[in-house]
C-alpha cells in the first residue's frame, strides 16, 4: 500500500534544479477528442453510432462495421489488470528521470485492451481495476488504472503525483483573500494540506467581513498584492514566485449591465484591469519562475488556476461587460496554458454560473455558493481536472453551448 | 468458394547474402541496401541489368522508398514492391517475388531488406512507429518494444507457467549457435546463470532477452530453377508459404499468432508434417516469441513450449535446431533485415553454403516471421517451408 507522503525536507540549495520535460505529447487528431472527457475527469472512448462498438485506440472509422460516426461516450473504466511490466529503461527522458514506472494491459468492456499507467496498490494480474483517463505532465489524456476500490493515501502515488495537483504539502497563493470566494478557498487549501498559503491582500486598510479569521490560520501569510499594480505584482513575484507551487487567480470586478444601461467605461476599464490585465500582470511576473520548477520533485510547481466564468464562453447581456472582461481572461488563459504546458503547469480554468454573492443579488437560483466553489477548485487540483464548470447554471451553459452556441446566444439575451 | 492454392513449382531461392552487422553507422540505409545488391549480383554472376525485379523493406529509408532507391542504385526493373512489415518481410516478399517469377512478370527477383542505425535512430523509430503506438502506447512509459514484449511475457508466464530459466535456456543456445558466425554481433559465450543474473529491463524482460539494434541488410534472389542451373547456382526450393494479418483481434492479449489459422495449409501445401521439418529459424525479439512459433506452428501443443524447451537442446547440432546463425539475439536486429536473417540462415543451410554451424543432414527447413507491434501485439505473420534442391 502506499505510505503517505511526508513533508518534503527544504530543498538543498547546492543542488540543480532540474528543468522540467515532457511525456511524449504527439497525437494524432483524432485522438485529441480523449482530451475533452479527461480535462473534466471523465473517461471517454469512441462508440459507434451504428453498431455500438466500443474502439480503442481511437478511430476514424469503426472496427467492426466501417462507419464514421463515432461518438465520445462515457466509460465506467471497470476492467481487469491482464499483464503488467516494470520499465526501468524507457526511451524518453521524462520516464527515465522517473522509472522505474509501472504500466500495463487492461481489458475494459466492449473488448478493447488498453495500455495504462498502474497505480502501486493494484495486485498483480489478473486484477480488477478502474481506468480514469487522466491529463498527464504533457497536458495529453491518458490512462490510469486504479485499484478497484480506493486505498489509504492512494492520491500520494508517485503516478498521482504526476497525473493531479494534489495542494497536499505544497505552497499555494491566493491572489485575493477577501472576497468570500477567497476565504472559502483559503480555508479548503489549509484542510487539504497545503502550507503556506500566501494571501493577497490589496488595499489593507479595506476590512471586509470574515477576512480577520482567515489571518488567523497559521499557515496563513498575507501579501499586498494589488494585480492592477505591475510593482506590486512584481515585488511579490519576487518575494515568492520562486518557491509557489499553486497559484489561484480569483481576483475579479464584476459590475452588472451591458452596453446601454451603464454610459461610459469606467465600470467595463476596471473589470479589464482586473479581470484581464491582472491576469496578464501575474502571468508575466510569475509564469517564468513557475516554468523553471515544472519538476522540482514532490512539490514541484504544478498549477496556475483561473477563476473565469460560464459567461466567458457566450455573453450574457445583463453582465454584458463582465461577460465580455472574462471572455478575455479565458482567451488569454488558452495562450497561458499553450506556453505552461511543455513544463508541466497545469492552467486549470474555472468557469462558474452566478456565484451567491452580492453582485449577483437580483440573479435568481441557483447560484453557487462560494464554498461549494472553493470545494469544487480544490477538488479539481487534487483529481488532477483542467476544466471546471462547477454547479448547476454552469453544467446547463455548457451542455447549450456545446449543443449549439447560436442558440445560446439567443437564449441568453431572453433569459 | 475458395480456390485451391497453387504449388510453387520450380521456384527456388538462391544467393543468400548477408552484410555484417555493426551496431551505429553513419551511413544511409540506402548504402546497406545497396551493398546487399552489389553483393547479389557479384555472388550470383548474373548482371544488375538482368534483375528485373526488385523488393525492398526497410525502416530508415524515409523519405524514399522501393522507386527512389531503384534510381538510387540504378536499376531499371519491370516489377517492384516495397514490403514495410519488419519481422515478416523477409518470408512476404518470398511469397510475392515467387509469385512474379512464376507468372512471368519478372524473371529474377533481388529480395532485400536493410536498415542503418543512427546513434538516435531506435528512438525516433519507436516513437513514430504507428499511429496506434504513438497515440495510445509509447507516451504510456515509452518503453519501446521491451515493454510491449514484457506484457506478452508477463501473461504467458501467468497462464502457462514458463520460468525465467526456459527463455534463458533458448538465448543461451542461441548464443553458443552464434559463437560460429562471423558476423554476430555477440562474441561471448553466455552461461545460463549469467542470463539470470542480468539486470531486469522491463520487468519479467531481462537485459538478454533483448535484440541489439544495429545496422545491416541481408538478401537473396528469387527464379526459376533453370534460371539458377544456368548461372551453376545452389538453390533450395520454396515448397509451402502462408502470411496472415491481425489474427485473432478478440484476444485480451497476444498469446497466438496468425500461424494457427494457416499451419495446416502450410503443412498440406508442402506434403510435410511438423516431425519431418530438420531445423526452425524462428522470429526470435524476444524469446517469448519463440515459444508462441513452437507452438502456434504445430511443435507442441499450446502452453507445452517450456516443457518442450526443457526436452531439448535447441542446438544447431543437437535436437531441434533453432535459430542456427544464433539469431536477432545473438547476431544482432539490423531493422527490416531481422525479418529476413532467418530466411536467409535457411537458404544457406539447405545449400550447404553455412557460414557458422552447420545442420547435420539438413534438407527441409521451416522459417517464420512475425512483426510489426501497432499497438499491443505483433500483427503480422508468416512462415515459409524451404527444402534442399
Amino acid at each position: 500500500m502506499t505510505a503517505p507522503l511526508k513533508k518534503p525536507k527544504r530543498k538543498n540549495p547546492i543542488l540543480r534544479t532540474r528543468l522540467p520535460v515532457p511525456p511524449p505529447s504527439a497525437r494524432s487528431r483524432v485522438a485529441l477528442g480523449m482530451l475533452w472527457g479527461a480535462a473534466q475527469g471523465r473517461l471517454e472512448l469512441q462508440v459507434c453510432r451504428d453498431c455500438a462498438t466500443v474502439q480503442y485506440p481511437p478511430r476514424e472509422v469503426c472496427r467492426r462495421c466501417l462507419s464514421d460516426r463515432l461518438d465520445w461516450k462515457p466509460q465506467s473504466g471497470e476492467g481487469e489488470l491482464v499483464a503488467e511490466t516494470l520499465i526501468r529503461h524507457s526511451l524518453e527522458l521524462y520516464f527515465r528521470e522517473r522509472a522505474p514506472w509501472r504500466a500495463g494491459l487492461v481489458r475494459l468492456p466492449g473488448d478493447v485492451t488498453v495500455v495504462a499507467h498502474v497505480h502501486a496498490d493494484v495486485p498483480r494480474p489478473a486484477a480488477r481495476v478502474r481506468v480514469r483517463a487522466h491529463l498527464d505532465r504533457a497536458g495529453q489524456a491518458v490512462l490510469v488504472a486504479l485499484p478497484e476500490k480506493d486505498t489509504p493515501n492512494m492520491a500520494d502515488d508517485r503516478i498521482m503525483r504526476e497525473m493531479t495537483c494534489d495542494p497536499k504539502f505544497r505552497k499555494v497563493l491566493v491572489t485575493d483573500g477577501k472576497t468570500a470566494v477567497g476565504q472559502a478557498l483559503v480555508k479548503a487549501l489549509v484542510a487539504a494540506g497545503a502550507e503556506p498559503v500566501w494571501v493577497g491582500n490589496a488595499e489593507p486598510w479595506k476590512n471586509f467581513p470574515g477576512f480577520e479569521e482567515i489571518t488567523k490560520i497559521p499557515q496563513v501569510s498575507l501579501l499586498s498584492l494589488d494585480v492592477t499594480d505591475q510593482r506590486s505584482v512584481r515585488e511579490i513575484a519576487g518575494e515568492i514566485a520562486g518557491r509557489v507551487d499553486i497559484v489561484i487567480n480569483n481576483c475579479e470586478v464584476h459590475r452588472t449591465y451591458g452596453i446601454s444601461q451603464r454610459y461610459g467605461t469606467d465600470a467595463a476599464r476596471a473589470e479589464m484591469d482586473v479581470n484581464y490585465f491582472g491576469l496578464l500582470r501575474l502571468a508575466q511576473e510569475f509564469g517564468p519562475a513557475l516554468r523553471a520548477r515544472g519538476a522540482d520533485g514532490t512539490n514541484s510547481a504544478v498549477a496556475w488556476v483561473n477563476l473565469l466564468s460560464i459567461y466567458a464562453l457566450s455573453n450574457y447581456p445583463p453582465h454584458g461587460t463582465f461577460s465580455a472582461s472574462k471572455a478575455a481572461a479565458h482567451s488569454l488563459a488558452q495562450c497561458l496554458r499553450a506556453e505552461m504546458r511543455p513544463t508541466g503547469v497545469r492552467v486549470v480554468n474555472v468557469y462558474p454560473g452566478p456565484i451567491d454573492d452580492e453582485w449577483n443579488q437580483l440573479l435568481l437560483p441557483p447560484k453557487i455558493a462560494p464554498a461549494a466553489l472553493a470545494n469544487a477548485i480544490v477538488g479539481a487540483l487534487k483529481s488532477g481536472v483542467e476544466d471546471v464548470y462547477p454547479g448547476d447554471i454552469a453544467q446547463d451553459w455548457l451542455a447549450r453551448w456545446r449543443d449549439n452556441p447560436k442558440a445560446l446566444e439567443v437564449e441568453a439575451a431572453n433569459p | 468458394m475458395t480456390r485451391k492454392r497453387q504449388g510453387y513449382d520450380d521456384i527456388v531461392v538462391t544467393a543468400p547474402v548477408t552484410i555484417p552487422y555493426a551496431r551505429f553507422s553513419i551511413r544511409g540505409a540506402h548504402w546497406w541496401i545497396g551493398r546487399a545488391l552489389g553483393t547479389l549480383v557479384k555472388d550470383s554472376g548474373i548482371a544488375k541489368d538482368a534483375i528485373d525485379g526488385f523488393c525492398v523493406s526497410s525502416f530508415t529509408l524515409a523519405p524514399d522508398t522501393a522507386i527512389g532507391l531503384s534510381e538510387h542504385l540504378g536499376l531499371t526493373t519491370r516489377w517492384l514492391d516495397f514490403v514495410p512489415l519488419g519481422g515478416n518481410c523477409g518470408v512476404v516478399g518470398l511469397r510475392r517475388a515467387a509469385r512474379a517469377v512464376q507468372s512471368g512478370d519478372a524473371n529474377v527477383v533481388a529480395c532485400v531488406a536493410g536498415d542503418t542505425n543512427h546513434v538516435d535512430s531506435f528512438r525516433q523509430g519507436t516513437a513514430n512507429f504507428s499511429r496506434f503506438a504513438r497515440d495510445a502506447a509509447y507516451p504510456i512509459g515509452a518503453g519501446g518494444p521491451n515493454a510491449s514484449f514484457a506484457y506478452l511475457t508477463d501473461y504467458y508466464m501467468r497462464v502457462y507457467g514458463a520460468e525465467p530459466a526456459d527463455f534463458g535456456k533458448m538465448c543461451v543456445a542461441q548464443r553458443e549457435n552464434a559463437l560460429k558466425t562471423p558476423h554476430a554481433l555477440f562474441k561471448k559465450p553466455l552461461t545460463l546463470e549469467e542470463y539470470l543474473a542480468s539486470r531486469m529491463i522491463s520487468d519479467p524482460i531481462r537485459l538478454f532477452d533483448c535484440v541489439m539494434p544495429c545496422a545491416g541488410a541481408e538478401g537473396f534472389l528469387v527464379m526459376r530453377r533453370e534460371v539458377a542451373e544456368e548461372h551453376g547456382l545452389k538453390y533450395s526450393r520454396v515448397l509451402a508459404t502462408i502470411e496472415r494479418h491481425n489474427a485473432f483481434k478478440g484476444d485480451p492479449v497476444q498469446f497466438r499468432g496468425g500461424w494457427v489459422l494457416d499451419r495446416d495449409e502450410l503443412y498440406g501445401q508442402a506434403g510435410v508434417t511438423p516431425a519431418d521439418i530438420d531445423f526452425v529459424q524462428t522470429y526470435d525479439d524476444y524469446p517469448v516469441i519463440n515459444m508462441l512459433q513452437f507452438e502456434d506452428l504445430g511443435f507442441c501443443a499450446k502452453g507445452e513450449a517450456p516443457a518442450f524447451v526443457r526436452a531439448n537442446t535447441l542446438t544447431y547440432n543437437g535436437s531441434f535446431p533453432f535459430n542456427t546463425s544464433g539469431g536477432q539475439l545473438s547476431v544482432g536486429q539490423a531493422g527490416a533485415a531481422g525479418g529476413m536473417l532467418g530466411l536467409v540462415e535457411t537458404i544457406r543451410q539447405l545449400t550447404g553454403q553455412t557460414l557458422g554451424g552447420k545442420v547435420p543432414n539438413a534438407r527441409l527447413g521451416l522459417v517464420c516471421g512475425f512483426g510489426m507491434i501497432n499497438y499491443d501485439r505483433g500483427l503480422s505473420t508468416g512462415a515459409a517451408i524451404l527444402a534442399a534442391a
